[in-house]
């Protein structure tokens, strides 16, 4: 669902407020909304107050991965010896996932904010706004957005009056999958390959250009501003299930939903009610088959699973699952989950960065084994080969590409068997074209 | 693919002053790649061998090294394409919502026959790609710079038409 548009009652709205709001673009809009009041509070205190106030919100990375953002912030060196670099990562790329676009097209100067203080925080002098080649749109505004600010004096040698240094500049990608990983986006930064490298050393100690580095997703970078104005209690209190998880997390819901769109709720919040109430549910006479719920990457749910699952980190893995990016893939009863499989197996075949032997050649023989079950050529044997190259391909390489692809693969062979095997024995008719 | 005829150097006058100016904003000179092989795609439409040469020397850099740059990253044409390049998505939420129709619809109607082909006119290229970031509203298409939201097979036609 487009912008404008009102939020569902169930939504608590606070990243998305001004979402379909065009005069929040410009930087007049914003300051009239209230904008840029967080980054002057914070260039007015100790850098290591504003980290504590975010350890103390309970933030965690938005990218996937859902590391504490005040702790990693913690990682960098107090003792300033060299350059220090903020990465914001807006390689938005995980399929299902489409929330970073968003907050980039409408809030672009909420964006600039968090990463202004976050600078601030780790006492970086630049920050690299890195984008997804693909998001023409975004980047153009997030330009339009930075030129202003520097016009505007919040950017520059002398960020705000303050005499501090807070450049920021945006770092078009180029078709790459791969560089939403943080070691591979600051290759590519450096001007390389997007090839992941190995840690330690971690990016706080050797991130881009050999310096000390913080790397933080768009999201959690535009959430920092409204807990250093609301507070780190208030945004602790947005939590409906475990104290863990806190703040409000845009999930993006795509698929068989008849509402895709993006969603701001709550941590806690059940899945069951945000794809059948918000999302608007199946198409009629379609019931729920299926959920991937942190982009491609993760274990899929069955229905039952998906509907009792609590939608916060904890809650994510306690269905066997992970919350990841937050971009739900919804399938319904007409999806064919082997053709899906091959379908995710192909799209980590074509975005491995091919350094490891068991992604390169892993996801490759995933989707040659998959594509031959469908071709009505399978053996029952082929279904436990999946699963052993899967285990094989699962925390065996410098990054997790190779696990993204296994994790879905494997838990639909486990869940969806039946579906397997109904290609194997014939039961099912061959797929003729395979796209 | 070497071009057959001199090559015309990219980075003369304004061009040259902005990648002056997006040097100043890294620490390296080879950080300046990927802004430059944008600047060369965006000045020629694709990124041959020459221009590839030219950018290594400009920052530095060998005509190899550059070349594997642009091969890891599939946004860089490395051949020339049609006046729009038309790119689908087709990744499993597109997929879920009819994807292969839409790509089957510019396949008929810009006269490409097949993916990666130009249409006789030189108008169109059309390819199909992973995930464009924009799964609830599918399916994509991004035409040159253009990022198409929403395309069904019905609208495709329409769409083409404004891209003479």
């Amino acid at each position: 669902m487009g912008y404008p548009h009102k939020p569902h009652p169930k939504e608590t709205v606070v990243l998305s407020e001004c979402f379909g709001d065009r005069d929040a673009r410009s930087y007049d809009g914003w300051i009239e909304r209230g904008g840029y009041r967080a980054l002057e509070q914070a260039l007015g205190m100790d850098p290591q107050d504003v980290i504590t106030e975010v350890k103390e919100s309970g933030l965690r990375g938005r990218g996937g991965a859902g590391f504490p953002a005040g702790v990693k912030w913690g990682f960098m060196p107090k003792k300033k010896s060299k350059p220090h670099y903020l990465c914001c990562n807006a390689d938005e790329s995980e399929p299902g996932t489409f929330k970073d676009r968003e907050i980039m097209r409408w809030t672009p100067h909420g964006l600039i904010e968090g990463c202004a203080i976050t600078a601030h925080a780790i006492q970086a002098e630049i920050t690299y706004i890195y984008i997804r080649g693909e998001f023409t749109e975004p980047i153009t505004i997030m330009q339009q957005a930075l030129d202003e600010a520097y016009e505007r004096g919040v950017l520059g040698a002398d960020a705000m009056g303050t005499g501090r240094q807070i450049d920021m500049y945006v770092h078009r990608g180029a078709g790459a999958y791969i560089c939403g990983e943080e070691t591979a986006l600051m290759n590519s930064i450096e001007g390389k390959r997007g090839n992941p490298r190995i840690r330690p050393p971690f990016p706080a100690a050797v991130g881009v250009f050999g310096m000390p580095t913080t790397i933080n997703n768009v999201e959690t970078l535009a959430s920092v501003p409204h807990i250093l104005t609301r507070g780190a209690q208030w945004y602790k209190s947005l939590c409906r299930s475990n104290p863990k998880s806190t703040g409000t997390k845009l999930f993006s819901v795509c698929g068989h939903v008849t509402k895709p769109g993006n969603y701001e709720v709550e941590m806690g919040f059940p899945m069951g009610e945000l794809i059948h109430e918000l999302a608007g549910g199946m198409r009629p006479g379609r019931t729920l088959k299926a959920v991937i719920p942190g982009g491609s990457s993760v274990p899929l749910l069955d229905r039952e699973e998906s509907e009792t699952c609590v939608l916060d980190y904890e809650g994510c893995v306690e269905a066997g699952t992970m919350l990841g990016s937050g971009g739900m893939i919804v399938f319904d009863d007409s999806a064919d989950m082997v053709y899906q499989m091959m379908r995710i197996a192909r799209f980590y075949a074509h975005e491995s960065c091919a350094q490891c032997t068991q992604c390169r050649e892993g996801t490759a023989w995933t989707v040659r084994i998959l594509q031959k079950i469908l071709r009505g050529e399978g053996a029952m044997t082929d279904l436990d080969l999946l699963l052993d190259v899967g285990e094989q391909m699962t925390g065996k390489t410098i990054c997790v590409l190779s696990d993204s692809c296994a994790a879905p693969v494997g838990s639909a062979i486990k869940k969806f068997r039946g579906e397997f095997e109904a290609y194997i024995t014939g039961a099912r008719q061959a797929v003729a074209a395979l796209v | 693919m070497h071009e057959t005829t001199a090559h015309e150097r990219v980075f003369t006058g304004d061009r040259r002053a902005r990648l002056d100016d997006v040097l100043t904003r890294y620490p390296s000179r080879q950080a300046a790649l990927l802004p430059a092989l944008w600047m060369v795609q965006e000045a020629r439409g694709w990124v041959s061998d020459d221009a590839m040469a030219e950018v290594a020397e400009l920052l530095a850099l060998t005509p190899a090294y550059v070349k594997g740059v642009v091969t890891f990253y599939t946004m860089y044409h490395q051949h020339p394409v049609g006046r729009y390049f038309i790119q689908v998505c087709t990744t499993t939420p597109c997929n879920l919502c009819g994807a292969e129709g839409v790509v089957e619809a510019f396949l008929e109607h810009t006269g490409c026959g097949e993916l990666g082909t130009t249409s006789p006119d030189g108008r169109f290229t059309v390819i199909e790609v992973e995930c464009l970031g924009a799964c609830g509203f599918a399916t994509p298409v991004l035409i040159n710079d253009d990022f198409v939201e929403d395309v069904i097979p019905e609208k495709v036609p329409e769409l083409l038409g404004r891209y003479q």
